[in-house]
């Protein structure tokens, strides 16, 4: 097969207008008519569920969790940008797409970051339209505040909740048409696998994680919105239970995965205390506003920062990068710590942190200000680390954030699989090899609110679509494998815990595939991930049953998912001998140590096609085209 | 501060919602006082499975104390003994070496038990879906900007709006009131003139929804705002009885 990206044809500013015309349209009154399935409630799936609905589509729409509110969505902090330019501070829709093509490395394709800059500013009047409380001058007007990357200020912000208010906001859209009869849903139910029948994506089996039973949902399309694969590495920001498994799930039924060596690494989080550390908190970015970043000048100081003189302080951010300053792009930043703790001049007890100092902020603008701007970050520090941050600099490290990579899709949002639609973070589209701070959040709405409403009319218009029952042999065949395996985790019965494995494969990870990879890492990794999966599939332990709630079985099926899809990773990153964005290999770098790109190369989005377990995936390359940005080294010096 | 504490747990276990449930005493050994109260949880329920004992089910997923989803009774306070967060933001630095530690699910009758420490919220669910929302279809908005608010309206919304619908308001209520939360809703898009259109309908109908699930009447107990990890204040329960009445005068 091969890939078309069905980018329209046209000018660049002129694509999504065009293909929006030229899209087939299902009308108003055989919407009803069509029933779509949604996995996921968080910004993307939410808001594609609501607005679905709104349409007219049946929409089923499903999460993990006990309410769709909880979504990992929620625990963004930072902001969401959008190119209102309201601070007149000459910000536009190519600005931003601009950066976002800049900040991804070159790695993103252009029409669909065109577009999503141009729905942006959409986006801000949609919520605001909601009644999200976004942050807002003396005037009355929306402030802005700025964010990695960028040298405008176009970050919407609510406090340091932006994200849980704009999931809040996607929550009472949705039920509101729970409420009005167009939006079933299914909480606590696990999606374990995507029923594909005559090659279109036709229903899935889930897991309801109440009562144990398997259950089938048929529709005609699917759209999945299940996030990120960041807890591969064990110890990440991400919520405990995010996972890989319905995308693997859908992967292994024929839906390519991309890029998954993009991975990013967030600067600013707390570091780890000790081996029961069960995940890592992230320190919002926009905390680089205000903050500076510094290491003692000395190896081994071991004076308390405040006895340590200016004149003895490395702010090396501000040194090295004298235009960005502290507001360089994630990866650039997250490097930088690591090579000052290489160094060995890292500060607390672990000597693997930074400092992140706000002290001369606080001489200039005062306490109050701060607190206004920052305060529950502050709290949230103070409650974990029981030091306060007003008084001494934070200490922070980089940690795993964001998987740029995912399921591959076109324009519209289709994977390779048709009917499989696939939005937000756990698509691979719009953020290259390394994702802008506040770019997330406006990503899986752009997709959820602005895109899919349209592309999905096109499929469902067009393709042939019989109706099936879920009794159809698929369903039963998908069924009988997902209870097969859940008995199988279950019989093992070993001596190890599956956190331990868990952890073992996470360390595993970020030690050979993390903030800087090598052929020869890359190598010792491919050869270990299938050990320990053998190792997991003997000897882990799983108790109770399956017909109950059990959330070591749930937990249990999705790192035997991430078990598999780890070497998926690796195998990537493997393939790519450049650096770029988030994935930096050590054998292409600058003289001065920053990521040197191999554009004749690796200028393409890599699509891996699933061959069976511990076989080699199958690469199909989609050549990135740049007709309009010129393609130069990032340097944000 | 590198210590480490002992502790005897007393874990609440519970099958099932019609089963009767009762406490699993527990000795927790070498606790790092640096860990968070889920992370010693985890270690607990590690051992618990190597000893071949199934783990005690509770529900957890940001663990920063924002998606509401941990909902634990620690020694009889919702979210444990610190104020102003949530049963993950609380740290075993918290605790003294040798203390016992009862540890409960949220118990109201709107909020029946799933397994051991896990409850069924849907009730929350469904109010919101009653009213809690603003009615307007995507697409077409008007600019933003295009209606000034005042800051401190648009600050008094934030503070509402900052629940995480925990249901702690409920769990810290003798009469397992949930008015803390309506009202925060309420609150919430009523300081916002998107909001204010539609207040009278939403306080009526978000109202019938709450009675309807079987919640306590609100005594003023003040409770709820003392163990809410968000700090939201009772004073919007008296917005929310001020909008009510006036609701209920003019639509009868
Ligand atoms: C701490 C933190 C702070 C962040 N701050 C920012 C920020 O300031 N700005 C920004 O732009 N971005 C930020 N991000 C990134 C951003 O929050 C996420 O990328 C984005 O919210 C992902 O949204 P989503 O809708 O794709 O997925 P999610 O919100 O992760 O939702 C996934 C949904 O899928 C469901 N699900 C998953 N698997 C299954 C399954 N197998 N079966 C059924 N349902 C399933 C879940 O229940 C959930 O409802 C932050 C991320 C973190 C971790
Ligand atoms: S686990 Fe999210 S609030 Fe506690």
């Amino acid at each position: 097969m091969t890939l078309d990206s069905k980018i329209p044809a046209g000018p660049l500013a002129e694509k999504w207008d065009n293909h929006r015309f030229q899209s087939k349209l299902v009308n108003p009154s055989n919407k009803r008519k069509y029933d779509v399935i949604v996995v996921g409630t968080g910004l993307a799936g939410g808001s594609a569920s609501a607005s679905l609905a709104e349409l007219g589509y049946n929409v089923k729409t499903f999460c993990i969790q006990d309410s769709p509110r909880r979504a990992h969505s929620i625990a963004a902090q930072g902001g969401i940008n959008a190119a209102k330019n309201y601070p007149n501070d000459g910000d536009s829709v190519w600005r931003l797409f601009y950066d976002t093509i800049k900040g991804g490395d070159y790695r993103a394709r252009e029409a669909n970051v065109y577009r999503l800059a141009q729905v942006s500013s959409n986006i801000i009047d949609q919520c605001t339209a909601q009644g999200v409380p976004f942050a807002r001058e003396y005037g009355g007007q929306l402030a802005n505040r700025s964010f990695g990357g960028a040298q405008v200020s176009r970050t919407f912000y609510c406090r340091g909740q932006t994200g849980q208010q704009l999931l809040l906001g996607a929550y009472s859209s949705l039920m509101r048409m729970v409420g009005v009869g167009k939006v079933e849903l299914f909480t606590r139910r696990e999606m374990l696998d995507l029923v594909v029948i005559d090659g279109k994506a036709r229903g899935i089996i889930v897991r309801n994680l109440v009562t144990g039973t398997m259950e089938r949902y048929v529709a005609d399309a699917v759209v999945l919105a299940t996030g990120g694969y960041s807890n591969v590495y064990y110890l990440s920001t991400n919520a405990k239970g995010c996972n890989v498994t319905a995308s693997w799930r859908a992967h292994k039924k024929g839906a390519y995965f991309a890029n998954p060596c993009y991975t990013q690494i967030h600067p600013t989080c707390i570091p780890v205390s000790g081996d029961y550390q069960s995940k890592l908190t992230l320190m919002s970015e926009s905390l680089r506003n205000d903050g500076r970043v510094w290491v003692p000048k000395k190896k081994g100081d071991d004076r308390a920062a405040r006895d340590i003189p200016e004149n003895e302080r490395d702010y090396y951010l501000e040194r090295k990068y004298p235009s960005f300053g502290n507001l360089v792009p994630r990866d650039v930043a997250s490097r930088n710590a690591k090579e000052a703790c290489d160094d060995g001049r890292g500060v607390g007890p672990s000597k693997t942190a930074v400092y992140l100092d706000f002290a001369d902020a606080i001489k200039r603008d005062g306490e109050d200000v701060i607190r206004q701007k920052y305060g529950n970050l502050f709290h949230m520090y103070h409650k974990i680390t029981d030091e306060d941050p007003y008084k001494m600099p934070m200490r922070i490290y980089p940690a795993l954030h964001y998987t740029m990579g995912g399921l591959w899709v076109d324009y519209n949002l289709m994977s390779s699989l048709p009917g499989l639609y696939v939005l937000g973070e756990a698509n691979f589209s719009d953020h290259g090899a390394n994702r802008l701070g506040a770019s997330a959040l406006m990503q899986g709405l752009a997709d959820g609110y602005f895109v899919i409403p349209y592309t999905i009319g096109d499929h469902l218009a067009t393709a042939d679509l019989p109706k099936v029952s879920t009794d159809h042999e698929e369903f039963v065949k998908a069924e009988k494998e997902v209870s097969e395996r859940q008995n199988k985790l279950l019989s093992i019965n070993g001596k190890r815990t599956i956190a331990d494995l868990h952890k073992e494969l996470g360390l595993l990870m970020w030690d050979n595939c993390g903030m800087a990879r090598n052929e020869a890492s890359l190598k010792k990794a491919l050869k270990k991930i299938p050990d320990l999966r053998e190792e997991f599939w003997n000897n882990v332990k799983v108790p109770g049953s399956g017909e109950e709630l059990n959330q070591a079985l749930e937990y249990a099926g999705r790192v035997a998912d991430f078990m598999e899809f780890g070497e998926l990773l690796v195998s990537d990153a493997l393939d790519r001998k450049e650096s770029c964005g988030g994935h930096f290999r050590e054998e292409s770098q600058t003289e001065e140590g920053e990521a040197k790109r191999k554009d004749d190369d690796y200028s393409y989005v890599a699509a891996w096609e699933f061959q069976g377990v511990g076989k080699a995936p199958k690469l199909h390359k989609e050549e990135l085209v740049f007709e309009n940005v010129k393609l130069t080294q990032r340097s944000y010096k | 501060m590198s210590d480490t504490i002992n502790l005897t747990l007393k874990l609440w276990q519970q099958k099932g919602p019609n089963e009767k449930g009762r406490f699993l005493t527990y000795e927790a050994k070498n606790i790092s006082t640096h860990a968070s109260f889920l992370e010693m949880l985890d270690v607990v329920n590690d051992e618990l499975m190597e000893k071949g004992e199934e783990p005690i089910a509770f529900d957890h997923d940001c663990r920063e104390g924002i998606c509401g989803m941990c909902s634990l009774v620690i020694n009889g306070r919702p979210h444990g003994p610190d104020g102003g967060i949530t049963a993950c933001q609380l740290h075993m630095r918290k605790f003294k070496d040798g203390e016992t530690v009862w540890i409960e699910p949220w118990r109201a009758k709107a909020f029946p038990v799933v397994r051991d420490l896990v409850v069924d919220r849907g009730a929350f669910d469904r109010i919101i879906q009653a009213g809690g929302f603003v009615n307007v279809n995507n697409g077409g908005a008007a600019d933003a900007n295009a209606l000034p608010i005042p800051k401190r309206n648009a600050e008094a919304a934030m503070d509402a709006a900052a629940c995480i619908g925990c249901g702690a308001c409920v769990a810290a209520c003798r009469n397992a009131s949930a008015m803390l939360f309506v009202a925060a809703k309420v609150s919430h898009l009523s300081f916002l003139p998107q909001g204010a259109v539609e207040k009278r309908e939403r306080v009526l109908n978000m109202v019938k929804a709450m009675d309807e699930e079987g919640f306590g009447s609100c005594t003023n107990g003040g409770q709820c705002e003392a163990e809410c990890p968000k700090e939201i204040s009772v004073s919007n329960i008296a917005r929310m009885n001020r909008e009510y009445l006036a609701a209920s005068l003019s639509s009868s």
